[in-house]
């Protein structure tokens, strides 16, 4: 049943994904003071969505890893954070691309921007953690530093929110307007890209979960031949 | 109470006795925050205007790079002829281990800060135009943001390859926050204008993660 959804899931994605690609691209109007460059907006706002809901996963399953201790939801801490890592690493690509040639300037160090690059050195260094940790205490590090780096997003937000803005107000209840077509074409990128990201999850999943389980063969092999099997 | 208390109590003392004996960690301490005044004077050159602009950053960057040197030793002391096990399989509860670590940090790089303010006013001819009451608040509630968690996670950075290098990659990002805020808070007071905002803001930070780290680092300590 999970073996032949996979492929299904891959298949919708991929088409999917080619629909959004097709709508964003040919179907939504042009933007009328910024032009064609403002077609990013649907890959850096989708990218940002999914990105932020991933650091969110890795939050609970870090927490649940504490209290419970199952292995399955250290798994999926790594995995999202990341997958996670690689979205952010998006919106920080397109986002100055776009702001390039609509503001002049490739960077600044505005609220949204900085604290952005603030979450992902955050989850970076998380990365790093777990790679040079050695593997036994790994996951419990991990869920440690993943509690403490969640609580670090509202004081950075907060310490930046002093700074002058210059993003362009939040999509969503942020009280701009945007036209219908528009929003309509960002949730449907930002499907796509979910559906994405959560592919990209699943696979990575089972392949750690089958590299976790191939390891203890190993070292139950080993414990069986002390001789053989040194690898 | 009185148990964890008077463990707390042996081992600040302890970790004070030690330093006191050999001084590593606050001479290597102040011999690199020293450097560190010396070459960002060299690479700036900055006018008493400027440098009133800029003191903020350059003393609290100094002081968490001069800190990552102490906090590095905090538990390798430990590791010498397995105390850090010893204390482990003992009953004795875990956050009086890490409190005693934390204040003791907090006293080295207290001492550090009170050693190389005065020649950071001499060498960037400093003033300061608002109250000086606030600015030892910030140091203050600065010096324990870096500390409690540069504790913990020295902690964590322990059990990895390259130990040294782990630390400031874990400490730093999370840090930023409290950084902006002490950063920002020590510019505003040197320039006469108000810090409420930034020292609130630090205080609370102060608060949540020394609880966190708290709740934590019993596990960290026994992870296995």
């Amino acid at each position: 049943m999970m073996k032949r959804a996979f492929p299904i899931l891959g298949v919708l994605t991929a088409i999917l994904l080619s629909y959004a690609l097709y709508m964003a691209l040919v179907w939504a109007p042009t933007e009328r003071t910024m032009g064609d460059v403002q077609r990013i907006f649907y890959y850096h706002v989708p990218s940002a969505w999914t990105a932020f809901i991933l650091f969110f996963v890795n939050f609970g399953a870090s927490v649940v890893y504490l209290i419970k201790r199952k292995p399955a939801a250290d798994i999926v801490a790594l995995v999202s954070a990341e997958v996670g890592v690689v979205f952010c690493t998006v919106v920080l690509i397109t986002g100055p691309i776009w702001a390039r040639p609509v503001w002049g300037i490739w960077w600044t160090w505005d609220m949204r921007l900085t604290s952005t690059l603030v979450l992902w050195l955050i989850y970076v260094s998380y990365l790093f953690l777990r790679r040079f940790s050695s593997s036994g205490q790994t996951p419990l590090l991990a869920a440690a530093l993943a509690v403490l780096g969640a609580l670090c997003v509202p004081f950075v937000y907060f310490s930046i929110w002093f700074f002058r803005t210059q993003h362009p107000q939040p999509v969503m209840g942020g009280g701009g307007s945007i036209d219908p077509r528009m929003l309509h074409v960002l949730l449907i990128n930002w499907l796509a890209f979910s559906c994405f990201a959560f592919l990209v999850c699943w696979s990575r999943y089972r392949l750690e979960k089958l590299q976790r389980e191939v390891d203890q063969a190993h070292a139950m092999e080993s414990l069986k031949d002390p001789r053989g099997s040194v690898r | 109470m009185s148990a964890p208390t008077g463990i707390t109590r042996a081992t600040l003392l302890k970790d004070l006795r030690l330093e006191w004996r050999s001084k590593d960690a606050i001479n290597s301490m102040l011999f690199f925050s020293l450097l560190v005044v010396i070459v960002f004077s060299f690479s700036f050159d900055p006018t008493a205007e400027e440098s009133r602009q800029i003191a903020g950053g350059l003393v609290w960057v100094a002081f968490l790079f001069a800190a990552v040197v102490a906090l590095n030793q905090t538990w390798a002391r430990e590791l010498r002829n397995q105390v850090l096990d010893a204390y482990r399989v003992s009953p004795a509860p875990a956050n009086s281990l890490f409190i005693a670590k934390t204040l003791g940090n907090f006293i080295f790089v207290s001492v550090l800060e009170a050693l190389m303010t005065p020649l950071f006013i001499v060498f960037y001819r400093l003033r300061s135009l608002g109250p000086v009451w606030q600015l030892l608040l910030v140091a203050g509630f600065g010096t324990w943001a870096l500390v409690v968690n540069g504790t913990f996670f020295a902690a964590m950075s322990i059990r990895t390859r390259s130990r040294e290098i782990m630390l400031p990659l874990l400490l730093f990002p999370i840090s930023i926050p409290a950084l902006l805020a002490m950063v920002q808070a020590t510019t505003a007071i040197l320039n006469g204008e108000g810090a409420r905002f930034w020292i609130v803001l630090l205080a609370t930070y102060d608060l949540v993660f020394t609880t966190v780290c708290l709740l934590l680092f019993e596990t960290v300590l026994n992870a296995e």
